[in-house]
């Protein structure tokens, strides 16, 4: 199984709602203990291992591309 | 510092002048094999190989068994191990026995495992045993072998590599003599002078948290059960792990900051009102105190030449996970049977190359699983922490939390990927593949006495071996290779049924065992040729 990137509820903005709703009225610390938590849940979930990989090389390019913006943007 | 353990075991032994120091020059002594180091694995190599009728020289540079419990838990293999070298029953008379560990959080309990959840075998998960008390049964047994000649305050000092073996220069209290060896084989420990005179590079990972242990001996009723705490009441944002051993001594390992002082922290008196917090009371006894970082590492050749490393000085581990000394003596098993047939000429010395392949990988998967037992305990990283925060929570009320909480993953032996596996042809739901290590089961004597695969393979003299489950006739076996036969006329009876279900056996099924109990090659129906091509893959012939 490969990692699905296409659109998969019907309802994105419901999705996006739910996460960020959770975190309202939480500290940075508190949103971040969340996020480690969901993340656990979420995998497990998932349990296919080469997926998860999959969904973590996506991840992590976003945050290189997006520090790598930055620098140029200081430079 | 008490030393209770001096009455009931040697550990004291005197230099010997031998008369290999009387030579020198073109008269200097030649030997097959020169073992260096008489640590467990050491000693265990040297019984392995003199029972199999090589003569060995142990030197070791001290004169005595080492202070401290340091390795305490044996693990099931290792056992097995020590039952073929004729020491595993002392063992376990004097170990603790123990299969269950428990991991909590806080005050409360998160889980529990078993680590030999089925009956039928005949040796625990696990022994608790002070290393102290494994050397010096492993030393009388070797005063019981005339093979072994053990050499206490010989210290080597240099090492010439030649072609055909290896010229060691050895210093007593005498002064120094020098021996030839075809082979060497480095058991010397994690701060091996063999390695550096090979000149090996021996790098890897450092760990920065300390460790304390404290081996204490008091009266308690705590069950004999591995108890592992993160964040303890007694002992705030760290680990702490309790293990019990023989002779009313309970080992405790509390994790420190990477930045206390390690002279400070040893001392009894600042380590006293730690254990005591722990415990709830004062009414114990030091017996040891070490402080200790550790490191996660391995020789990248195990084999220089001549020169072949074993145990600590050829890979090195976090404890948690009892990796130490069980992979060690996994090591020496490993070679044992391969330096026999290579010094007896009966495959090419070609089949060492396999020890290092196999052993290699077993000391890598070894480093991956404690490095991430030890990630665990000591996160590196603010979110690091949190992720183990929140696997620790997630544990409370989900079975994957509680699978994902690493307070170290208990040693099993590998699976090897290895040259001198046959792989599988026929189709199989289950069994040990060719690379596992032979599988124990009771078995019913045809006299009716009962028994284990692991007693019937050692009676059969730990070499090859066929282990078939009776269909008709007995198996054409090769010469030279053992035979232990399930079911049929004359054979040993699965009266349980669990032989049969351990190896997904059917009538005819046959498993071909190497001498160190891993499978060669298993067939549903074994053919001579088969066989015959099988044996001599596993012996290195081709």
């Amino acid at each position: 199984m490969a990692l699905s990137t296409s659109s998969n509820f019907a309802k994105p903005d419901d999705a996006f709602r739910a996460i960020v709703e959770a975190h309202r009225g939480l500290t940075d610390a508190q949103s971040a203990d969340l996020d480690a938590a969901l993340v656990l849940v979420l995998a497990n979930h998932i349990g296919d291992l080469d997926v998860l990989r999959e969904a973590i090389a996506l991840a992590k390019r976003r945050t290189l591309d997006a520090s790598q913006q930055q620098q140029q943007q200081q430079q | 510092m008490a030393s209770a353990h001096t009455a009931q075991a040697k550990t004291q032994f005197g230099y010997r002048r031998h008369p290999d120091q009387e030579r020198s020059g073109a008269n200097i002594a030649e030997h097959p094999v020169v073992v260096v180091g008489a640590g467990p694995v050491g000693l265990s190599l040297a019984i392995d190989l003199a029972q199999r009728g090589q003569r060995v020289v142990l030197l070791d540079d001290a004169d005595r068994i080492g202070e401290g419990s340091r390795a305490i838990c044996f693990s099931k293999r290792s056992l097995e191990f020590w039952d073929r070298l004729g020491v595993g029953d002392r063992m376990v008379e004097k170990g603790v026995v123990w299969s269950v560990g428990k991991i909590f959080h806080g005050a409360s309990q998160l889980y529990q495992f078993n680590l030999l959840p089925e009956e039928g075998h005949k040796r625990p998960a696990f022994i608790n045993l002070q290393q102290f008390y494994a050397e010096a049964y492993l030393v009388d047994r070797v005063e019981q072998l005339p093979d072994i000649d053990l050499r206490w305050r010989n210290k080597v000092i240099a090492l010439e590599s030649r072609n055909d073996g290896v010229a060691l220069t050895i210093a007593t209290p005498e002064g120094s003599y020098q021996v030839y060896a075809s082979f060497v084989v480095a058991c010397d420990g994690a701060r091996s002078s063999l390695r550096q005179m090979v000149g090996a590079e021996f790098a890897g990972q450092v760990f920065e948290d300390q460790f304390l242990i404290a081996d204490v001996k008091m009266t308690a009723a705590f069950p004999t059960e591995r108890w592992f705490w993160f964040d303890p009441p007694f002992h705030a944002g760290r680990s702490a792990l309790l293990h019990r051993q023989p002779d009313d001594i309970w080992r405790i390992d509390l994790q420190l900051n990477p930045d206390a002082d390690p002279v400070a922290e040893k001392q009894p008196e600042n380590v006293r009102p730690r254990i005591e917090r722990m415990l709830g009371h004062d009414k114990f006894e030091f017996e040891w105190i070490s402080l200790y970082k550790f490191q996660c590492r391995r020789m990248a050749k195990f084999i220089h030449g001549r020169v072949i490393f074993a145990g600590d000085s050829a890979h090195q581990v976090s404890p948690f996970g009892a990796r130490g000394a069980n992979s060690g003596l996994e090591d020496a098993e490993n070679l044992a049977w391969k330096l026999d047939r290579v010094l007896r000429r009966a495959s090419p010395e070609g089949l060492l190359e396999s020890y290092h392949i196999e052993r290699s990988a077993a000391a890598d998967e070894n480093i991956r699983e404690s490095t991430r037992s030890t990630d665990f305990m000591a996160p590196v990283t603010k979110q690091e922490a949190r992720l183990r925060q929140a696997v620790l929570s997630l544990a409370k009320d989900t079975e994957f939390g509680k699978r994902m909480v690493n307070g170290g993953r208990l040693s099993v032996p590998s699976v090897y990927d290895t040259p001198l596996s046959s792989g599988d042809r026929d189709s199989w739901r289950g069994g040990p593949r060719p690379g596992a290590s032979m599988l124990d089961a009771p078995v019913t004597e045809p006299g009716g006495g009962s028994s284990y695969l692991t007693e019937v393979f050692i009676r059969q003299g730990t070499r090859f071996t066929l282990l078939e489950f009776g269909n008709g006739a007995a198996a054409d076996v090769p010469e030279g290779v053992g035979s232990i036969r399930l079911g049929g006329e004359g054979g040993l009876v699965d009266a349980q049924g669990l032989a049969g279900k351990r190896y997904d056996a059917e009538p005819g099924t046959a498993y071909l065992l190497r001498p160190d109990g891993y499978v060669a090659a298993r067939f549903r129906n074994a053919t001579r040729p088969a066989l015959d091509a099988a044996l001599a893959r596993a012996s290195g012939l081709n």
